[in-house]
């Protein structure tokens, strides 16, 4: 009993004593799942940049038989004019990985500029911004998507920017209403009476205490941003061919021969695509506990 | 609550009117559908006159206004390929998808509402680990493959449902033919769907279990059935609203993707072939029309969430 007394005090130490980061690591490693789910991503995440050295073949070259069955030769089997789909699958995944982080990236950094400008200087600005994330979010996401990708010409970084420049509202509500908070904040005041430079307050005391839920919101955005690669791609106004992304692998099963005789061609691009946005997803659900301030409590 | 009702009605105003601006910019962006009609039987000439025809000639915002006037009057053009106005288009696929969206949404909150009540109740029991693991599995999943795989499954392997349209052709069709083609269709709407509605149910059920008046009702010691049956789940009704709200967009948007896997003769079907066809007043028919049901659906949600939360202020 005096043992685990002990032990129970030096636990209670340990979290008493421990930094801001391992207070982080620690409540994140409480979820199982979204530990396992992190593994899961770096694993992902290193196939796709190692693509090159580890992908068997030449993803855009003839390598086989067409659309050959898997076998010891080609795991995964071969597609239509045979190219070996494995090694299609691993860029896929980089090129799928590359559009959700860059559009995540700029849908961050415009929501982030907007919602610091809505909430700190408030009126007009506040009252122009918003009315004008209210107009974005009033379109069905999907339908302005589509519609600006028909009229621009498919391709890589036309469907990054597409993403990019759709997904912030979301974002920008967010930073506006932390910020509308922190200004009410007697630090934030402090500095305003201090006389510091308007870019000082902004961005080293404002911007560093709204990065915890911008985090989170982001890893959801990447996973948004991903399935709608994955639809665009798939509808075939995404990324084009002969370059493979996961959308654009699973197009050729609408298609009735691939769809009922060959599942290798659609079923692994699919299970990536599910496997990769669940395992952000759960990061994201144990990353918004981790950085949770009051998640404690409970 | 009148005057609540009105000022919500007139914030939602300007909005419009910005969508439509934004409709049409995007739309000026796209280049002339004059495009689509080129080739080398078509002479300069009947191009020009076609431009002409078209109002295509004039600077492009006082093409903005006479579109804007016309829609004013209840017109909303003609279709450039099949010279339908797009009112009419719209009325005729209008049906089909309203069907489709009505079925899943009350197919989702079925599920969603149990599910994330259940879940908050029971905390961190197997079954609430359970129900947000499959959530998180329902938002995650690809529409487009998860409908790949129900077609393979029950169309493909065991032959059990219809894989494309709305009625079998060549049949009179009747409620049940209907029924067993939106099978598919439906699962995959509601289940992309309640997985994001059962944590968003969850969270707040959540919330509630911790406020004070159910810690009083607790501490009277009435029971645990009737402190959550009839105490909580009055007060869950607020959240349950509010995700009828923010599916409207979401409907709208996967319904469009769905409609095409499963040629489903709707709105997203019709809309799609007038992308590829750049046929402009029909997309900027379907914009509009959607950006406005989302609107109202918005300005409704709000006007429901003040009649079932008392505690909410009318400014």
């Amino acid at each position: 009993m005096v043992i685990r007394m002990d032990a129970q005090y030096t636990e209670n130490r340990k979290i008493a004593t421990e930094s801001y980061r391992q207070t982080i690591v620690r409540r994140f490693r409480k979820h199982h799942l979204a530990s396992f789910s992190l593994g899961v991503l770096l694993f992902l995440c290193s196939a796709a940049i190692l693509a090159p050295v580890i992908a068997p073949y030449d993803p855009d070259a003839m390598v086989g038989p067409f659309s050959g069955a898997p076998c010891k030769e080609f795991l995964l089997g071969t597609d239509q004019i045979g190219r070996d789909v494995l090694s299609r699958l691993l860029y896929a995944t980089r090129v799928s990985l590359l559009v959700g982080v860059m559009a995540t990236l700029i849908s961050t950094v415009i929501g982030v500029i907007l919602g610091l400008i809505a909430g700190y200087f408030g009126g007009v600005a506040d009252m122009l911004i918003m009315r004008f994330t209210d107009m974005v979010m009033s379109f069905p996401y999907i339908l302005l998507v589509l519609v600006a990708a028909s009229i621009f010409k498919p391709g890589l970084w036309n469907i990054i920017l597409i993403l990019g420049f759709v997904d912030w509202p979301g974002i920008a509500r967010l930073v506006r209403g932390n910020v509308l908070s922190l200004r009410e904040t007697n630090f934030v005041k402090g500095n305003i009476v201090a006389g510091m430079p308007l870019r000082h307050i902004l961005f080293s005391e404002i911007l560093p205490n709204t990065v915890a839920p911008i985090l989170v919101y982001a890893t959801s955005v990447l996973a948004i941003s991903m399935l709608d690669e994955a639809a665009l791609s798939f509808l075939g106004m995404g990324v084009q061919p002969p370059s493979a992304s996961l959308g654009n692998m699973l197009n050729g099963a609408q298609s009735l021969t691939i769809l009922t005789s060959q599942p290798w061609l659609w079923i692994p691009p699919g299970v990536v695509i599910v496997v990769l946005v669940i395992a952000i997803n759960f990061v994201g659900d144990a990353l918004r506990d981790a950085l949770d301030p009051n998640s404690e409590k409970r | 609550m009148g005057k609540y009702i009105l000022k919500r009605i007139l914030i939602a105003i300007p909005v419009l009117i910005g969508i439509t601006i934004i409709d049409y910019g995007i739309m000026c962006l796209a280049g002339s559908p004059l495009a689509m009609l080129q080739g080398p039987r078509v002479s300069e000439g009947a191009l020009e006159a076609k431009r002409i025809a078209l109002g295509l000639d004039k600077p492009f915002y006082i093409q903005y206004f006479v579109w804007l006037g016309q829609l004013l009057c209840g017109n909303m053009g003609y279709s450039v390929k099949s010279y339908q106005s797009v009112a009419s288009m719209i009325g005729s696929h209008l049906g089909p998808t309203l069907l489709l969206m009505g079925v899943s949404l009350l197919v989702s909150l079925l599920l969603a509402a149990p599910a994330g009540i259940y879940s908050a109740v029971h905390q961190y029991s197997k079954g609430d680990y359970a129900v947000v693991t499959l959530s998180f599995l329902g938002s995650s999943v690809p529409g487009f493959f998860l409908s790949l795989l129900l077609i393979y499954i029950f169309t493909v392997k065991l032959g059990l449902l219809p894989s494309s349209g709305m009625i079998t052709l060549g049949t009179e069709g009747g409620a049940g033919d209907v029924a067993k083609h939106m099978v598919m269709p439906v699962i995959v709407l509601a289940a992309s769907m309640a997985g994001s509605n059962i944590r968003y149910i969850r969270s707040a059920v959540l919330e509630i279990l911790q406020q004070d008046y159910l810690r009083t009702a607790r501490a009277k010691g009435i029971g645990r059935f009737k402190v959550i049956y009839k105490h909580a789940l009055r007060n869950a009704l607020i959240p349950i609203v509010t995700v009828i709200g923010m599916e409207i967009p979401m409907l709208f948007g996967g319904a469009i993707i769905i409609e095409q896997v499963f040629s489903w003769p709707g709105l997203g079907l019709m809309t799609m072939s007038a992308i590829s066809n750049r046929d402009y007043p029909v997309i900027m028919g379907v914009c509009l029309l959607s950006a406005v049901v989302v609107l109202v659906g918005n300005l409704l949600t709000d006007i429901l969430y003040a009649l079932v939360d008392p505690t909410i202020q009318l400014q």
